[in-house]
């Protein structure tokens, strides 16, 4: 099978999953408590009619299933509603909060798998040694820690005892206008301590993977053949082990993109990093549920899309799964 | 009959944990879990200080001393206090969350493993797709929805944290499937719920058992984060919500490291316990994984 025919496959769950979830959302927020008329027919100029006169002129008055499908209409047209405390259109609003969790998770999620990567691959090689249980020990460590927490610590320690960070936010006040270098060395120390953050708790659970992906490739034949072929260890480990490894690892990384999405949403909190994890967390605080779903919307398609992504990476790095 | 079989058992048990005293992971899990353990005891039954009211002016952000060795809060109540009653909180949510949640995907795993055709491939559609829906948001938004008591928190934790469990039980459904004693069972003409209960079931059970204690572990994580997002049980002190006062409270500008760092390294903790010990089982249970 080609790569084209396995994408062409491959999309068909992928689309599926995506009307879960928009059912799903559908469901949970029409099972919410409380809606914006409740809200608005508090004033008491408001006459007796108006709730009957608005559930119509909003189509609430239709039947669920027709409900479902305006719904439906509304989202591909790309019309999330309004933001009941912002005011604005949630489209604006979440995508605005997606580019700023991206430039976030992005890099922390790169560095987290090449360390990951790294440290796994050498404790695997070093097996036995007290390279490999120190390893492996702190890689458990860190899987355990709480981001929300790890992070608190940071802002604790590095930016109100230390002062070398500032505590919160993404930019300083008045960055706008003093030029791009200036805005630029701002945004990368308020990135800073974040990215650790995410960094540290994510590349746990790639360094375990690694390892144990390169202890089975060892005991292959392959490594032995070519260590009695005589090649040097270096040039076995990187074109041998590292490359078969890697297999597992990719899939790792398509299953828990949920940690991802889970670690932004908790170091995006603590440091007040105006990403689309902040969101969620305002938007519950606020009860401004069609932001809530909105949000909730764009991180699923999110990861069905990152999801998707690392499948056909998989097949292409794989020709075998193809079959 | 009994006696015998109890022997068995016995010896069975004897022989695994001959292998798992020699792996010093687990170890270190079963002493970790054991101080949890103690500690969830203790605070049970006493605590130095109350947990509930407040204290006076004088008493709030207190740095450690003799009197509170962990400090006082910022409504001046003893942290080492909060902190003995939260470990047996965890382990409540912990283990009853996870008993939800390995009893649900045990069950979807191993029929979706067992039937092929068209009831098999609604089933694995069913576990991928909340293998793939972000669990934290959505715990978080039905935890909202609930409302925040601490049974509605293992119910939620519970019910959104099976398809990891789902699909270990699918896979070794179908390797169990194919095994001779299996196919025997099926040419003798045993029943559907014969072959479950006695050659499925009971295969599938070792590596269920280790990826309860790895469940537990996240449970416990999944509810420190939503307490500390405001979304816990307000009469029910955790980690987490001791945390999430020690945040919203300014605890972090006043540095008051005693109130921050104790329940967040016995979080960081009694996960670890949980995931180090169910790593352990996993490599002594798991003939795949075994070292010979």
């Amino acid at each position: 099978m080609g790569l084209m025919q396995y994408a062409a496959r491959r999309v068909v769950p992928a689309i599926i999953t995506l009307f879960a979830v928009i059912l799903l959302n559908f469901l949970l927020f029409h099972a919410m408590p409380g809606n914006p008329f409740d809200l608005l027919l508090r004033d008491p100029r408001m006459p007796p009619g108006m709730r009957t006169e608005m559930a119509h002129a909003y189509g609430l008055d239709a039947p669920l299933e027709v409900q479902f499908l305006y719904y439906i209409q509304n989202i591909f047209s790309g019309n999330l509603g309004i933001s009941l405390v912002y005011k604005v259109p949630v489209t604006m609003l979440v995508s605005e909060r997606l580019v700023n969790t991206l430039i976030l998770v992005t890099p922390a999620t790169i560095l987290s798998i090449v360390i990951g990567t790294v440290v796994g691959t050498l404790a695997g090689w070093k097996r036995g040694g007290k390279f490999e249980s120190g390893a492996l020990l702190s890689s458990l460590f860190v899987y355990s820690l709480p981001a929300f927490w790890l992070g608190m610590v940071f802002i604790m320690f590095f930016a109100v005892m230390m002062g070398w960070f500032p505590a919160s936010g993404i930019t300083s006040y008045g960055m706008e206008n003093v030029g791009l270098l200036a805005y630029l060395s701002d945004l990368g120390a308020h990135l800073f301590l974040p990215t650790i953050v995410l960094t540290l708790v994510l590349l746990g659970q790639y360094a375990l993977i690694m390892r144990s992906s390169v202890v089975d490739v060892l005991a292959q034949d392959y490594i032995l053949t070519a260590k009695a072929k005589g090649f040097k260890e270096t040039k076995i480990i990187r074109d041998h082990v590292f490359k078969n490894a890697l297999l597992p690892l990719v899939t790792l990384i398509g299953l828990n993109i949920g940690l991802i999405v889970g670690g932004a949403i908790q170091t995006e909190t603590v440091f007040s990093y105006p990403g689309i994890g902040r969101l969620i967390y305002e938007s519950i605080a606020t009860r401004d549920y069609s932001v809530l779903e909105g949000a909730f919307l764009a991180i699923s398609v999110s990861v069905i899309v990152a999801n998707l992504v690392t499948d056909l990476f998989y097949a292409y790095l794989d020709p075998r799964v193809r079959h | 009959m009994y006696t015998e079989k109890l022997t068995i058992y016995k010896r069975q048990f004897g022989a695994v944990w001959d292998v798992f005293r020699s792996n010093s992971l687990g170890m270190i899990g079963v002493i970790m879990l054991a101080v949890f353990l103690i500690m969830a005891v203790i605070g049970n039954f006493f605590t130095p200080y109350q947990t509930s009211g407040v204290g006076t002016l004088a008493e709030i952000l207190n740095p450690p001393s003799w009197a509170h060795p962990f400090g006082t809060d910022d409504v001046g109540r003893d942290v080492l206090s909060q902190v003995l009653k939260g470990a047996g909180i965890s382990l409540l949510v912990g283990v009853l969350a996870a008993a939800i949640s390995v009893g649900i995907g045990a069950v979807v795993g191993l029929l979706s493993g067992y039937y092929g055709g068209i009831r098999g491939t609604i089933l694995v559609r069913f576990i991928d797709i909340f293998l793939i829906i972000p669990a934290l948001p959505l715990i978080i938004i039905l935890a909202a929805l609930l409302g925040s008591s601490i049974w509605n928190i293992i119910f939620v934790i519970g019910i959104l944290g099976w398809p990891g469990t789902a699909r270990i039980a699918r896979s070794q459904t179908l390797v169990i499937r194919e095994l001779p004693y299996t196919l025997r069972a099926r040419s003798l003409g045993a029943s559907e719920h014969h072959i479950i209960s006695r050659h499925v079931l009971p295969g599938i059970l070792p590596l269920l058992f280790a990826n309860t204690v790895l469940v537990i572990g996240s449970a416990i994580l999944s509810e420190a984060t939503i307490s500390f997002l405001g979304l816990g049980d307000p009469t029910q002190l955790s980690w987490g919500t001791m945390l999430n006062f020690a945040f919203s409270r300014g605890a972090l500008f006043a540095g008051a490291y005693w109130y921050v760092i104790p329940p967040g390294v016995c979080i960081a903790l009694i996960v670890l316990a949980f995931t180090c010990l169910g790593y352990a089982l996993d490599e002594v249970l798991n003939p795949r994984l075994r070292k010979s």
